[in-house]
């Protein structure tokens, strides 16, 4: 087996003391394995998507991301690591409106020197971005100057996948990201997705409580209930 | 600093709400720097009005009121100085020049001042600077007269042309010497002064103008032709005031005190100066409220910058949620919001300055041919360096509430996107 990229031990996560939201006795994630997440809603599926990107802090345990113990960092380097090594992809409105389709997928090279040297490396952040949006049957939006808003909802996801994608980031992590498409693009989506992290080596967690899409993946993760343990591995 | 280009870039997205925020700040840029311009040139042309006089005397009265009048023509004077004590204070020791001063008449609204030819040799304004001719010579003949830029601008006047001056401040048909008109032999250069606005002529004149007038009135059936006028005595009974020159500056208050001590007829002599001062410091209470005014219009701009930063802020946490997401630090949300106030402060300043100037450009002649001020437009002196300073650092701090808002939002938000 390959060596993990994730690593969770023992993590107790809630927003109140009291009432622990997550509870992760082990948890480990290879590199390029595409994950599907599940759970109902408020089960804290988003929770442990910032847990690992080093947004919020468990209240105990480890979560090691890269051989790096994320709650030991501090504030900025958390946020310098989040940038080097993750792409995150959100439910809606993944784009930032005043920028160009091409400026919000180069978005992360500007604060990470990490994913900016890694697109260099490609021939410029912004070829790079280009390539990636052109890989995700965007070619024609790269170009245009219209506004990011104006696109569909469809196309701004895959704009914000090839922004996670640039840069050759590690980690991807989607949360419900096509809960806004309908059922056929939803599967196009994933395909397109699926194809670039795995071109670009990339590991893949993808949060959704869709459940038709589970048999995609490599495997899947429920997180049925707060006492949920140890974690269940399906096919 | 990567977040500079995207405080444009967010504010170019904006750019209806961005245009009325620059156009706010630059009015009140404007306002504050006008009103501190208006300010400091006033201030200078009212000082530069006189200067190298130790003196100006005249009847007793105020002091204010004696200074206002002899200088600026602003005014009336009650009484008179009678001719024999103006010779004896001339002639006293330490004296070096004296300029009569006879005032009353006036041409279409200007003031007639009928002086000595010792006035064009004598009389000093701004940092001792001397009358000059832009034309013609001082008066010689009786009916000669000598005028200020202004007049002879406002009615076209040129040399050897003639003019009606007529009897009291209000130029009323009825009242005018029409038969005794004068001839111009002079064009005074541009002073800044009151001196522009004046229409002078030697003392002899005005005395033969008013010799068939008594008590402000023609005298009915004495007419005297303005030729028979010059065969009479035209030595003046009185003049209204007169300045005084000494041969060294020390003397001035022993001399003031001769005056003020003068027993023939109740005389004062001010010292130019130092009355100056005084109507400034009196009127600068009024100079300071305006100044006060403009400097909470500024505020008032800034506020309104603030609150539309803050409307926007609810909306902008998801993209602020997003941002985060692909690693920009807190600090680097505050950075967003406090660059885009400086951006829109440092647009409304520059806006602002260039809309004074434009401004000024265009009101320039009409302040002066109305308020008789010449603004002179130059670079913007360190004071008003310093208050355009201020306003941008105003535009800092007060980009900096929002700012820790959004900051603080940034925190609590993490990359969850509220919709």
């Amino acid at each position: 087996m390959t060596p993990a990229v994730i690593e969770i031990r023992e993590l107790e996560f809630g927003w109140s003391a009291d009432r622990p939201l997550l509870r992760i006795d082990r948890l480990e994630i290879a590199a390029t394995e595409r994950i599907f997440v599940h759970g109902p809603s408020g089960s804290g599926k988003s929770t442990l998507l910032s847990l690992l990107a080093g947004v919020v802090l468990p209240q105990r345990g480890s979560v090691r991301v890269l051989g790096t113990e994320i709650p030991q960092l501090r504030g900025a380097a958390r946020d310098t690591f989040r940038a080097d090594h993750f792409g995150i992809i959100f439910q809606m409105f993944n784009l930032v409106p005043y920028l160009s389709v091409v400026e919000n997928v180069t978005l992360p090279c500007r604060f990470s020197s990490r994913r900016r040297d890694q697109a260099q490396a490609r021939g410029g952040a912004e070829r790079e971005a280009r390539r990636l949006l052109e890989h995700l049957d965007l070619s024609a939006e790269a170009g245009s100057s219209r506004a990011v808003t104006r696109l569909s909802v469809g196309q701004q996801q895959r704009v914000a996948a090839a922004r996670a994608l640039i840069g050759r980031p590690e980690i991807v992590l989607a949360d419900e990201p096509t809960s806004a498409l309908d059922a056929d693009r939803r599967e196009a989506f994933l395909q397109l997705l699926f194809r670039e992290c795995e071109s670009e080596g990339a590991t893949l967690l993808f949060v959704s409580h869709d459940r038709s899409l589970e048999g995609l993946f490599d495997r899947s993760l429920a997180l049925d209930d707060v006492t949920w343990q140890p974690v269940t591995a399906e096919t | 600093m990567p977040i500079f280009g995207l405080a444009l870039k967010s504010l170019l997205n904006r750019r209806l709400t961005a245009c009325l925020m620059v156009l706010s700040i630059s009015l009140s840029v404007m306002l504050l720097l006008g009103v501190e311009r208006l300010r400091t040139q006033a201030r200078a042309g009212f000082a530069n009005t006189i200067s190298g006089t130790d003196l100006v005397v005249g009847a007793r009265t105020g002091a204010t009121a004696l200074l206002l009048h002899a200088v600026f023509r602003i005014g009336y004077a009650t009484n008179n100085v009678s001719w024999t004590t103006y010779q004896d204070i001339a002639r006293y020791p330490r004296v070096r020049w004296t300029i009569p001063l006879s005032l009353g008449d006036s041409f279409r609204g200007f003031t007639v001042l009928g002086t000595s030819g010792d006035y064009f040799r004598h009389y000093r304004y701004a940092r001792d600077r001397a009358l000059e001719f832009a034309a013609g010579t001082a008066f010689d003949d009786v009916y000669d007269a000598v005028l200020g830029v202004d007049v002879a601008r406002e009615f076209n006047l040129r040399l050897h042309d003639s003019l009606v001056v007529a009897h009291g401040a209000v130029d009323a048909e009825s009242s005018r010497h029409t038969d005794k008109p004068f001839r111009v032999v002079g064009i005074l250069s541009k002073t800044g002064t009151p001196v522009d606005r004046t229409v002078h002529v030697s003392l002899a004149g005005l005395e033969a103008i008013h010799v068939d007038w008594q008590s402000g009135v023609r005298a009915p059936g004495a007419g005297v032709s303005a030729d028979e006028a010059r065969r009479q005595n035209l030595t003046p009974r009185s003049i209204t005031a007169f300045l005084v020159g000494l041969d060294s500056r020390n003397a001035v208050f022993h001399v003031q005190r001769f005056i003020n001590d003068y027993r023939k007829e109740p005389l004062l002599a001010v010292l130019p100066g130092v009355v100056l001062q005084e109507l400034w410091d009196a009127i600068g209470v009024g100079e300071k409220a305006l100044l006060g005014v403009s400097a909470l219009v500024a505020l008032v701009g800034l506020c309104g910058m603030v609150t539309a930063l803050l409307t926007g802020l609810n909306e902008r946490r998801r993209e602020m949620a997003v941002l985060r997401s692909v690693g920009a630090r807190p600090r680097h949300v505050l950075a967003l919001i406090v660059g885009e106030a400086i951006a829109l402060g440092a647009g409304g300043l520059a806006v602002g300055v260039a809309l004074l100037y434009l401004g000024l450009f265009i009101a320039q002649s009409f302040i002066q041919t109305h308020l008789g001020l010449f603004i002179e437009i130059g670079a913007p002196s360190v004071y008003e360096w310093l208050l355009l300073a201020l306003v941008l650092l105003a535009s800092f701090v007060a980009g900096l509430w929002p700012a820790i808002l959004a900051y603080r939002y940034s925190l609590i938000d993490g990359m969850t996107v509220h919709v």
